[in-house]
């Protein structure tokens, strides 16, 4: 019995007094922070995907807080992956919503239509092989097919296809972030407004060269025949070079220059199937769809 | 034509990999091997065999079904690792008891880090101690060696403690170290030592065998020499110490180095890669610090035996060698 | 002979496969065209000053250096401009060059093709830097650095030894020891033109003890003439990489280059084999570096051989004359294979860091699959530096570039001895180019 009484005395006190060393240490080090930072942490996506500028939601939530207290506004503040109506709300100010964009991949040389003349082995970091050689089928602008962007994506939205060796958007998760178009060494991705109906026309090339050698590594790149620019009503579609851009701002996605592009190499995003065309080939830019 | 290969310099490779490694190190244990059968008979290829295959089926098992990876048993160090436990146990050990170990040795230590070259602890020690604690009696009776070609069968053969724990008992018991030598010297001398005549786990059993191996592993440039040789420094000059300050009580450091498995785990446990540091100095103070546990545990711990333990709570210290003992950079001048 | 050295710490020793060394130096016919690409140098590359339809005459300036670090290009032929266009390069990429239709081989005025040995030094200290300038001359052992910048002494340092990098630890090329064979009178007399650039009084030939013949018979040259006095031969221990600049100077005189500095802080000046003998035609003969040695080879040619061919020669001509492209070849590396880069089709033209041309078999360019980092530290224990690649390799990998650098990544000279004795078969060195790289941008950003 007294060896039950003794170790629970024992055991009580040491808590006791553990107890007040803690609650002194706390006190002592408390560090005084504002407590909307944890409330706007708590709204946010929390992938520290780093999207938004800073090192983490943390930091971003501080910063919101910070520029509520001093500018009243949340200008410059901007995080894909949540909801800033709610940020804004929670700090007392509105906010205009801003228009919902996604990435897009612009190249669409997948294996068999631009098909390997050199085989890679090494790491697989995009970054390396970008300054070690053009890519496996020549193409000094096309993706590499390495995933630093996948690596880089935080909400698991981008994913290489094995079929096609090109990363594919999974619409649902992405959140327009816009971290992989700052991975990519060559620049492939793009942000581009979500559009009407989630509806989208994007030139998927990105080569600058000559058509003529274009046409050697890729059956769909761009060779700036210029033929979409002169199709297109709104004058949306500028040239660049030997390569066409279509400004989203101006785009309404009509998707003329889609037909018009003798290399297939405009893409067009969730439009509805049409029923397939009497004449030869049934609908090929179809099949493009990402 | 071809398809050229594009990569990143350098072109050419060295005929290093890591089969290469695990199986000179396998082949650095056969005289180990060769002489715990002709001591043990069947147990001990019965002990190899079964650790060995326990350790490679459950290393197929869990990448197969749990990692879904690539097969990483033809590597060889699931092999290794079964050698080794089996080499740490004694000879009369249940087969079940046996299988128990690989599977923590190899599933606990070795897999769930994420496989080779992940692990923090030495899997096989891991192994070798989880039994040591579970099964303490089977893992502390062990039989007395003696030739397969004896006439007595391996069935006769005596059990009990090895030389050291004969030793720890006796001091224990208020011996003093030269009572206690007098009582082994019916049947044992440190000859005995050297040709594996006497009780102890299948692999530590004779020192000239393990020599060989850590020879061959130095000239194959699979470990470093500074490993074993440091240990054994260690061991001999702390032991010494002791029993310069009183020989009564405290063994001959040749009593330390000579028993238990010290050389054996200087020689094939404390420089596996995977759980040691990566420079020379690092590895030095790592051998120093394996040395001292190992005479602190045997002559102060509760088992007679501290190798294992050493080893394993040095490992836990690679990570702080790693980033305290930093290679001399070229050009930089602290 | 001074007694063999050697660098202190690291190294690996490839397999030497000096194929060609008792090849001799052929000179390669001058082609029907060339394609001269402008970026032939590390830095800036070169603006064209000549256009379509221009006559030119072999050795003419036909690019001028745009900023400090740049070279001059001349032509390497005589004949008409056809055009001015981009030209994959070795890489891959489209970069561009002059292609030039060969008519002929008419030099301009004033360059000396005669085979005379010049020995009198008539240029002063900086006459030859200017000349050496003008002349377009690069480091050709392969980093292409602008050799001017380098004898370029600043003001407040005083150099002590010229160091001739003759160590060629390469495994396969054999350009250099052919020269050191070959025009053995000449270089001697260039590595007097560059102790006179720099004004240091001793130079020292380091060569590697697989180049016996050469180091006896530079020696005996040297103690023949004494017009070759402050001169020595410094044989090194075969160890790759013995011709990496800071351990060249650590072999042969001890001396460490501190980190993130030049190697002039030690007062030495290392210059390569193939730049000397380009600097004694270019002050002794007036010569611009037009042309190079090429040692074109690997274990499955037919003739492994030593071409003395104009620069802007396609590397297809250099294989046909070498026996052909093998049927077995898996990697063409331009340059050694430690340190070489790999190239994607056989029509790339020779510049003047072309020190080789190397067909890698199927058997040699296996493939090696990858396993786990198994700490074994021979990586650690490889690198001359003092570095450690494994830990350099995580951490570029997680994008830890302050780890990366606070762990001197930046002093990494990519020789690949990690990722050649890795036994669980890393592209070690991929990474660490990769962190070097993002490293060096994040340190520069910062400036």
């Amino acid at each position: 019995m007294s060896i039950i009484l003794s170790s629970l005395l024992v055991l009580g006190i040491l808590g006791a007094v553990l107890a007040v060393i803690l609650f002194i240490v706390a006190q002592k080090f408390k560090v005084e922070e504002n407590p909307k930072i944890d409330e706007v942490e708590s709204v946010l996506a929390g992938a520290n995907c780093g999207g938004c500028g800073f090192a983490g939601c943390r930091k971003f939530a501080e910063a919101c807080v910070k520029s509520a207290e001093e500018k009243k506004s949340l200008e410059g503040l901007n995080c894909a992956g949540s909801n800033m109506q709610t940020v804004a709300n929670i700090l007392g100010l509105t906010v205009e919503a801003a228009e919902p964009k996604i990435a897009v991949v612009r190249c669409s040389g997948s294996c068999d239509k631009a098909p390997a003349k050199v085989h890679y082995e090494g790491a697989d970091i995009c970054a390396f092989a970008n300054t070690l050689y053009a890519g496996e089928n020549g193409c000094p602008n096309g993706c590499l097919g390495l995933g630093d962007c996948v690596k880089k994506c935080a909400f698991d939205a981008l994913h290489i296809d094995p079929n096609s060796g090109l990363p594919v958007v999974d619409e649902n998760k992405c959140v327009g972030c816009g971290a992989c178009t700052k991975t990519c060494p060559r620049g492939i991705i793009e942000l581009r407004p979500k559009g009407k109906n989630n509806r989208r026309v994007y030139v998927g090339c990105m080569n600058t060269e000559k058509g003529a050698i274009t046409m050697k590594h890729c059956t769909v790149g761009c060779i700036g025949c210029a033929k979409c620019s002169k199709v297109c009503p709104f004058e949306a579609i500028e040239m660049r070079g030997t390569l066409a851009y279509i400004d989203p701002a101006k785009c309404k996605a009509c998707g003329k220059c889609v037909e018009e592009c003798p290399r297939h190499a405009i893409q067009k995003v969730n439009f509805p199937q049409k029923p397939a065309k009497p004449v030869e080939t049934p609908s090929e830019e179809n099949k493009t769809e990402n | 034509m071809n398809q050229f290969t594009i990569s990143g310099s350098p072109h050419v490779h060295g005929d290093e990999s890591v089969k290469k490694i695990m199986y000179t190190v396998i082949i650095a244990l056969i005289p180990a091997l060769l002489v715990s059968i002709y001591f043990f008979g069947w147990d001990a290829i019965r002990i190899t065999l079964v650790s060995v295959a326990a350790c490679v089926l459950c290393e197929w098992l869990i990448q197969k079904f749990l990692i879904k990876g690539d097969c990483t048993i033809c590597d060889g160090s699931a092999a290794l690792t079964g050698i080794l436990l089996a080499f740490n146990v004694p000879a009369n050990l249940p087969s079940w008891m046996l299988v128990i170990g690989a599977f923590v040795a190899i599933g606990v230590a070795k897999m769930s880090f994420g496989g080779l070259g992940k692990n923090p602890f030495n899997p096989a020690l891991v192994g070798r101690v989880f039994m040591l604690i579970s099964f303490p009696e089977a893992m502390t009776t062990w039989p007395k060696a003696h030739a397969i070609f004896a006439e007595k069968t391996v069935t006769d053969a005596i059990t009990g403690p090895t030389t050291l724990g004969v030793m720890k008992e006796g001091l224990g018991a208020g011996k003093t170290t030269e009572e206690i030598m007098n009582q082994l010297a019916e049947n044992y001398t440190y000859i005995d030592s050297l040709f594996g005549n006497r009780g102890g786990s299948l692999g530590e059993m004779c020192v000239i065998a393990i020599i060989i191996g850590a020879i061959f592993l130095i000239w194959r440039k699979v470990i470093d020499w500074q490993t074993p040789v440091t240990i054994t420094a260690t061991v001999f000059c702390f032991a010494g110490l002791f029993y310069l300050i009183d020989p009564m009580h405290y063994a001959h450091p040749l009593f330390h180095i000579l028993n238990g498995g010290l050389l054996f785990g200087a020689v094939f446990m404390a420089t596996d890669m995977v759980t040691s540091p990566m420079t020379i100095p690092g590895k030095i103070v790592f051998a120093l610090g394996i040395g001292l546990l190992t005479i602190i545990i045997r002559l102060w711990g509760a088992y007679p035996e501290g190798m294992s333990f050493a080893i394993l709570i040095m490992n836990a210290f690679v990570p702080l060698i790693n980033k305290g003992f930093k290679p001399k950079r070229f050009g930089v001048i602290k | 002979m001074n007694p063999i050295k050697t660098f202190n710490k690291g190294g690996v020793h490839p397999e030497e496969n000096k194929l060609s060394k008792d090849s001799p130096i052929v000179v390669f016919p001058i082609p029907e065209h060339v394609i001269i690409p402008m970026g032939q140098c590390l830095g800036a590359p070169a603006e064209p000053i000549v256009q379509k339809g221009n006559k030119v005459k072999a050795g003419q300036l036909i690019g001028t250096a745009k900023g400090f670090i740049s070279a001059n290009v001349h032509s390497s032929v005589s004949g008409t401009v056809n055009k001015i266009d981009l030209v994959m390069d070795h890489t891959g990429y489209r970069k561009q060059a002059v292609f030039i239709d060969v008519e002929g081989d008419e030099w301009v005025d004033g360059v000396d093709n005669s085979d005379t040995l010049v020995k009198e030094i008539k240029l002063t200290r900086e006459e030859i830097i200017a000349r050496v300038k003008d002349f377009g001359i690069v480091g050709m052992g392969g980093a292409t650095f602008p050799t001017n910048v380098k004898l370029s002494i600043p003001p407040d340092k005083k150099a002590e030894y010229v160091i001739i990098n003759a160590a060629e630890c390469e495994p396969y090329l054999t350009c250099d020891n052919r020269l050191l064979l070959e025009k053995t009178k000449e270089f001697l007399v260039g590595v007097k033109v560059v102790m006179k650039a720099v004004d240091a009084p001793k130079g020292i030939i380091g060569i590697e003890r697989n180049k016996m013949s050469a180091a006896n018979l530079l020696d005996k040259t040297i103690k023949e003439d004494p017009y070759f006095a402050g001169i020595e031969v410094q044989p090194l221990v075969t160890k790759y990489p013995q011709g990496g600049e800071k351990q060249i100077i650590k072999a042969v005189t001890g001396r460490e280059v501190p980190s993130g500095k030049l190697p002039i802080e030690t007062g030495c000046v290392v210059i390569n084999v193939a730049s000397t003998y380009a600097i004694y035609e270019a002050v002794q003969k007036n010569k611009p570096l037009v042309s190079r040695i090429v040692t074109v080879t690997g274990k499955s040619v037919k003739k492994p051989s030593n071409f003395l061919t104009r620069i802007g020669t396609s590397a297809d001509l250099l294989i046909e004359a070498a026996g052909g492209l093998p049927e077995d070849t898996a990697n063409i590396i331009n340059g050694g294979p430690m340190m070489g880069k790999s190239v994607s089709q056989t029509d790339f033209p020779v510049i003047k860091g072309t020190s080789g041309i190397l067909l890698m078999s199927v058997a040699e360019a296996q493939p090696r699959k990858v396993s786990n980092c198994i700490r074994c530290g021979k990586c650690v224990q490889a690198c001359p530096m003092g570095l450690e690649p494994y830990y350099l390799n995580k951490a570029s990998k997680l994008n830890m570039f302050d780890e990366t650098e606070s762990h001197h990544i930046m002093d990494c000279i990519e020789c690949g001895s990690c990722e050649f004795t890795c036994p669980a078969n890393i592209p070690l060195l991929d990474y660490i180019r990769f962190g070097k790289a993002k490293t060096g941008a994040i340190i520069r950003a910062r400036k």
